[in-house]
């Protein structure tokens, strides 16, 4: 058995609230709050203290997805990717850099905000990147 | 936030405008509570009675959209009663003159008649506010998600520079960011117009020590915010939308119209962890991994960076978002070859000077909050301490503007959106959470007793709301948390998708919707 118990901070909400995932052979199994950390000092809200719970939903993507005859229809990533970026290329050698846009998330890490609208603007071109701060 | 978060318990008043606190930011409420209990005074003001209403020493419930004007009625009496900060306004502030004469035109009488706030409300409101040795004013989506969202805020910081509550702890003007890391998302240049920290876009020197930094040629044009990029899927000029981990389907104002302008798109990307109603609608759909299968940091709203850690190996196939956007990137044919979510941040280190003393190391405990200019510089807890990042503080006088769309005999309901406690934005997650899913399974509609009454409808019955973009069907939830004439829904919930039916009108400046006011009309739906 291989019992582990991981620091991290919470997905929901900006209060940024600290807790201990629980894995357990690789399922996260639980949460317990932190107690040393100066936003929640031990404490969560209910959706901090089921955070476990859709993690390893069986309702996770877990294949890229094609569309093909109109239909999302499970595909490799070197399929995925490249469907992707030839996309991507053709458009914008047609019709140029601004007509792509990105919607990044703040959902995602700030390493990975960072990558996107780096790719944005050094590879694609375009300033076009905004996310949901406004919703 | 100008401050952090564990401040607010020491304020003497505490002012929520606009913030469903315990059910959005329950550890923000938390410190409220905290408050409360050390003496400090609660002033409510929001359309709704919300929970935290009833520990609040004074609460009203102002009509939509009103609240510039119930903020100048507050000014009004302040300024006339002498109750305002003449040093710090002298010190610290410009444009006093200008200001005060505007606010001139706002009497508590007059404001009451607009808000619906009773004129000896005002009065107490502005006493117990202004004369609080330190005074926190809290608020959130239900100040900015207004077409005068940013008058909003502009006479949210009038009032704390009029009673200098800013720059020093408890105190200041605290916007409480939605989502876990909206606010990594701005700081990392996730906006049309900036490089990570704000950095302006069509600024000559800023654009050449990233044209350096990233080897490539950019551009000075300022990019689409996403309504623009919506009506450019529309009308042509946009071709392609790349969407990672959002779901505008479900969270966007005008769904048929978000829905025509996705579908309208030669290639859709969407890059999430579930297959969203706006993940259905896509070309190609990559899987990405929760936030417990990948490092990295998210930065909350009081600007605190804090380390992400991974806990588990990626679900099925997916993969980290930062190792697809680089491998998208290197087949694109520009190279990015990051060992390490870790090599990320040195770089973001390097070019956003409030991030340059961040490093994962120093983040080790309970992180950093920025400016964190130097690898020595220990964090900020509160912002604007002795002067403004421009100087002086700068009042701005506004003026009340009604809603983009009012109440009429065709539509005369108000309908407001919100959240609940136990789920999250367009509740993908949380939906998918068998504890936080028995909680609450389906929308509602919020009703005055009086309005059921009028419609012949019960706790529970289903009703048809039909705005100017969209019809939908919901149970009611009779209550009177809400006015006569008001009704409320939560957004989280597709079968009854209240963004069928909110505004798309935007502010504009900022281009926030107003998901906050829009004008309904209800039926008793069949049986
Ligand atoms: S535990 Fe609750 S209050 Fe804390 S960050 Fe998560 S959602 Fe927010």
């Amino acid at each position: 058995m291989d019992y582990r118990t991981v620091l991290t901070t919470c997905t929901y909400c900006g209060c940024g609230c600290n807790f201990y995932l629980e894995v357990l052979d690789g399922q996260v199994i639980d949460t317990i709050p932190c107690k040393t950390h100066p936003v929640n000092e031990g404490k969560l809200c209910i959706k901090g203290w089921n955070v476990h719970e859709f993690i390893q939903s069986p309702k996770r993507l877990k294949r890229p997805l094609i569309r093909r005859d109109g239909v999302l229809t499970e595909a490799t990533w070197d399929e995925a990717l490249d469907y992707t970026v030839s996309g991507l290329k053709a458009i914008k050698d047609a019709h140029g850099s601004d007509s792509i846009a990105f919607l990044t998330s703040a959902k995602v890490t700030n390493e990975e905000n960072y990558l996107l609208q780096k790719f944005a603007r050094a590879a694609v071109g375009t300033n076009s990147v905004d996310h949901c701060a406004r919703l | 936030m100008t401050n952090s978060i564990s401040e607010i318990e020491d304020a003497d008043c505490v002012f929520i405008i606009g913030s469903n606190t315990s059910s959005s930011h329950p550890l923000v409420a938390t410190r409220i509570f905290r408050a409360k209990k050390k003496g400090a005074r609660i002033i409510v003001a929001d359309p709704r009675t919300i929970q935290i209403s009833s520990l609040a020493d004074i609460t009203v419930r102002h009509k939509l959209g009103t609240d510039v004007a119930l903020l100048n009625g507050i000014m009004h009496v302040i300024i006339q009663r002498g109750w305002h900060n003449v040093s710090f306004v002298e010190e610290r502030t410009e444009g006093f003159e200008a200001f005060s004469k505007g606010i001139e035109n706002y009497p508590p009488e007059k404001v009451a008649e607009i808000t619906g706030v009773d004129a000896g409300d005002i009065v107490r409101m502005a006493e117990i506010y202004a004369k609080a040795e330190t005074g926190s004013i809290v608020y959130c989506m239900g100040i900015t998600q207004h077409t005068t969202g940013v008058d909003n805020v502009k006479a949210l910081a009038n009032l704390a520079m009029l009673t200098g509550n800013v720059g020093r702890e408890s105190t200041g003007v605290n916007p409480l960011r939605g989502q876990n890391n909206v606010q990594g998302a701005c700081d990392m240049g996730g906006l049309p117009n900036v490089y990570p920290g704000y950095q302006p876009v069509n600024m000559m020197d800023i654009q050449k020590k990233f044209e350096k930094a990233w080897n490539a040629a950019l551009s000075d044009k300022v990019g689409r915010t996403v309504p623009q990029m919506l009506t450019g899927l529309t009308d042509g000029s946009v071709k392609a939308l790349y969407i990672v981990g959002e779901n505008p389907i479900q969270s966007d104002p005008d769904t048929h119209h978000v829905k025509k302008a996705l579908a309208a798109a030669e290639l859709l990307v969407v890059q999430d962890i579930f297959l969203t109603p706006t993940a259905e609608m896509a070309h190609v759909v990559l899987p990405g991994t929760s936030f417990a299968e990948k490092d990295g940091t998210f930065s909350n709203t009081e600007r605190r960076v804090m380390r992400v850690r991974q806990a588990i190996d990626p679900v099925g196939d997916s993969r980290p978002d930062w190792q697809i956007i680089q491998e998208v990137s290197n087949r694109f044919g520009y190279g990015m070859d990051y060992s390490s979510p870790e090599a990320v941040m040195r770089e973001i280190a390097s070019l956003t000077p409030s991030y340059g003393g961040i490093t994962y190391e120093r983040l080790e405990g309970e992180g950093l909050q920025w400016p964190c200019p130097h690898a020595d510089h220990p964090g900020t807890r509160f912002l604007h301490e002795g002067m403004f990042s421009r100087g002086k503080g700068l009042f701005h006088p506004i003026e009340y503007r009604p809603p983009a769309e009012t109440v009429d005999e065709e539509f005369p309901y108000w309908l407001t959106t919100g959240r609940v406690f136990a789920h999250y934005h367009t509740a993908t997650m949380t939906r998918n959470s068998p504890t936080l899913d028995a909680e609450i399974r389906e929308g509602y509609l919020e009703v005055h007793p009086d309005d059921a009454d009028r419609l012949g409808v019960l706790q529970g019955d289903a009703v048809t709301v039909t705005s100017r973009r969209g019809t939908i069907t919901a149970k009611t939830a009779v209550t009177d948390r809400v006015q006569q004439g008001l009704v409320f829904m939560p957004f989280h919930f597709i079968e009854s998708n209240a963004n069928v039916l909110t505004n798309p009108a935007h502010d504009p400046v900022a281009q926030i919707p107003e998901f906050k006011v829009c004008a309904v009309k209800l039926e008793k739906a069949p049986l």
